[in-house]
């Protein structure tokens, strides 16, 4: 083990928690308003809109058909567009957060339609509208589903960071291909596994920890 | 205070069109308890929907009060629907949401202000006897109390109407009771006038005064519910009195269970 290790393991480390926290941050806004969309506007939804469902839960399809590998290079000029480079992790939100927003879409979606149409139709029956019956029935009433979905999600943007950093992205993944694969530095590879692993650990005991302590306290007895 | 003048509705499905409810016509007077009875399938869950038009009526008028509920548009009928309380079979509480929030809910909805909305729930919790438990979530509560909360909710924003849709199927028989005697009490306190379907004749004996009975889709008959009992006119009106007589006459307390021909004729004779 060479004097470098922790240093590069530190920057890989470093830069992967800020393109997983900042795609994390942008893949859940634009998937949270994704599947909220899907789920009202669907056929017998509180905003019924069958064609705008459709167009867009093609379009979700369609990004999500689309290996993640070849997105990111697809969208090298979005992110020249939007952050000057197609280096480095700020290049690599742009891809990472389009790349997951779908995904997140169809999870959000999931656990809003758990919600059980009585709860919906008993807020409609009070003369609620459609944004009290999404902000006050239909987020908190799926808030655990919601984290757990999300849990899975974040997740799955770490990985796909690892992914990202072969092509320029920075962070583990990088760390990896470049030291550990490029320069048989079996010691950093290790170590990015390590640090990888620890990362997922993390999150899903997080998330498992958020969902419960909600669930624990909506269902005592439970 | 409710009128229903020829309603119509049908659903299409994959064999074509199915009518749910043909040429409804109902008078409700305000203040009453209304019952409408019928077999599972008979169109009385449609019926009630369509009141505050959670169904949409494919034709006919619906007016209750001064309001024509069928020509509201979307945000007038939101309006409308305040007026309208609904309770439920399964009470659709929000399990996320404490007793006090399940309250608050229509309140906040319609924009109160928190010492109101804070006042109201107190009061409207303890008229439901239901003043200790404002800070529970709904998964702490019995089915009676669910149900008593689902009431609360329904009656926060002053409603005229209450509509109950099976409100009790769910429950134990003294449950039921008890239930059916606070929806009694705040029809009398209140002056509500309510509206409930039931495939359970004790249901309509209990607390309603006049009610119709729907078959296939229509009403076949309308009366005081004595006269329903005494002098059944209609097919089902005639098997739910039998059901009642003869449990009545053994002593059987048990479920509901459609007596053999036999033993039906021999309570009708």
């Amino acid at each position: 083990m060479r004097e470098d290790v922790v240093d590069l393991l530190w920057e890989g480390l470093r830069q992967t928690l800020y393109m997983v926290a900042w795609s994390s941050v942008f893949a859940l806004l634009l998937g949270t308003l994704l599947g909220i969309t899907l789920v009202v506007t669907d056929k017998g939804g509180i905003l019924a809109a069958p064609g705008v469902n459709k167009v867009i839960s093609t379009a979700i399809n369609g990004v999500r058909s689309i290996p993640f590998i070849i997105l990111i290079v697809l969208l090298l000029p979005l992110s020249r567009l939007i952050v000057g480079t197609t280096l480095g992790p700020a290049a690599a939100i742009v891809s990472l957060s389009i790349g997951a927003a779908p995904f997140l879409g169809r999870i959000i979606e999931n656990a809003l339609r758990e919600v059980g149409d009585g709860k919906i139709e008993a807020a409609k029956s009070v003369g609620a509208g459609p944004f009290t019956i999404i902000l006050q029935v239909l987020i908190p009433e799926a808030l655990p589903a919601l984290v757990r979905g999300m849990t899975i999600a974040v997740i799955s943007i770490t990985e796909f960071t690892a992914v990202a950093g072969a092509i320029g992205a920075g962070g583990l993944g990088s760390l990896a291909i470049r030291f550990g694969y490029q320069r048989f530095r079996t010691d950093i590879l290790l170590g990015t596994v390590l640090l990888i692993i620890l990362i997922v650990q993390i999150l899903q005991w997080s998330g498992d920890y958020i969902a419960r302590s909600i669930d624990r306290r909506r269902f005592k007895n439970g | 205070m409710i009128t229903v003048t020829n309603l119509n509705k049908s659903y299409r499905t994959r064999s074509g069109t199915v009518s749910a409810l043909t040429d409804i016509n109902l008078h409700i007077e305000k203040g009453e308890i209304f019952g409408i009875i019928g077999f599972s399938g008979a169109g009385k869950s449609t019926l009630i929907r369509c009141l505050n038009r959670l169904e949409e009526p494919d034709s006919g008028s619906i007016r209750i009060g001064e309001t024509v509920i069928t020509d509201l548009k979307e945000r007038e009928l939101r309006l409308a629907r305040r007026k309208i309380g609904m309770i439920f079979q399964q009470f659709n509480l929000f399990d996320s949401k404490t007793v006090f929030g399940n309250v608050a809910f229509p309140l906040k909805a319609a924009g109160y202000k928190k010492p109101e909305i804070e006042r109201r729930v107190g009061e409207i919790l303890d008229l439901v006897e239901l003043g200790g438990k404002a800070g529970s979530y709904p998964s702490e509560l019995s089915g009676g109390q669910k149900q008593r909360v689902g009431i609360a909710r329904a009656l926060a924003g002053e409603p005229d109407v209450l509509l109950s849709d099976e409100a009790t199927s769910a429950l134990d028989p003294q449950t039921t009771h008890s239930i059916l005697e606070l929806l009694a009490d705040i029809n009398r306190r209140l002056g509500l006038t309510v509206v409930l379907i039931t495939h359970e004749m004790d249901v309509l004996r209990h607390i309603c005064g006049n009610a119709a009975v729907i078959e296939a889709g229509r009403i076949v008959e309308n009366a005081p519910v004595r006269e329903l009992f005494h002098n059944p006119q209609s097919d089902t009106a005639k098997r739910f009195a039998g059901i009642y007589d003869f449990y009545n006459n053994t002593g059987n307390s048990g479920q509901l269970e459609v007596p053999k021909p036999e033993q039906r004729e021999a309570v009708l004779r």
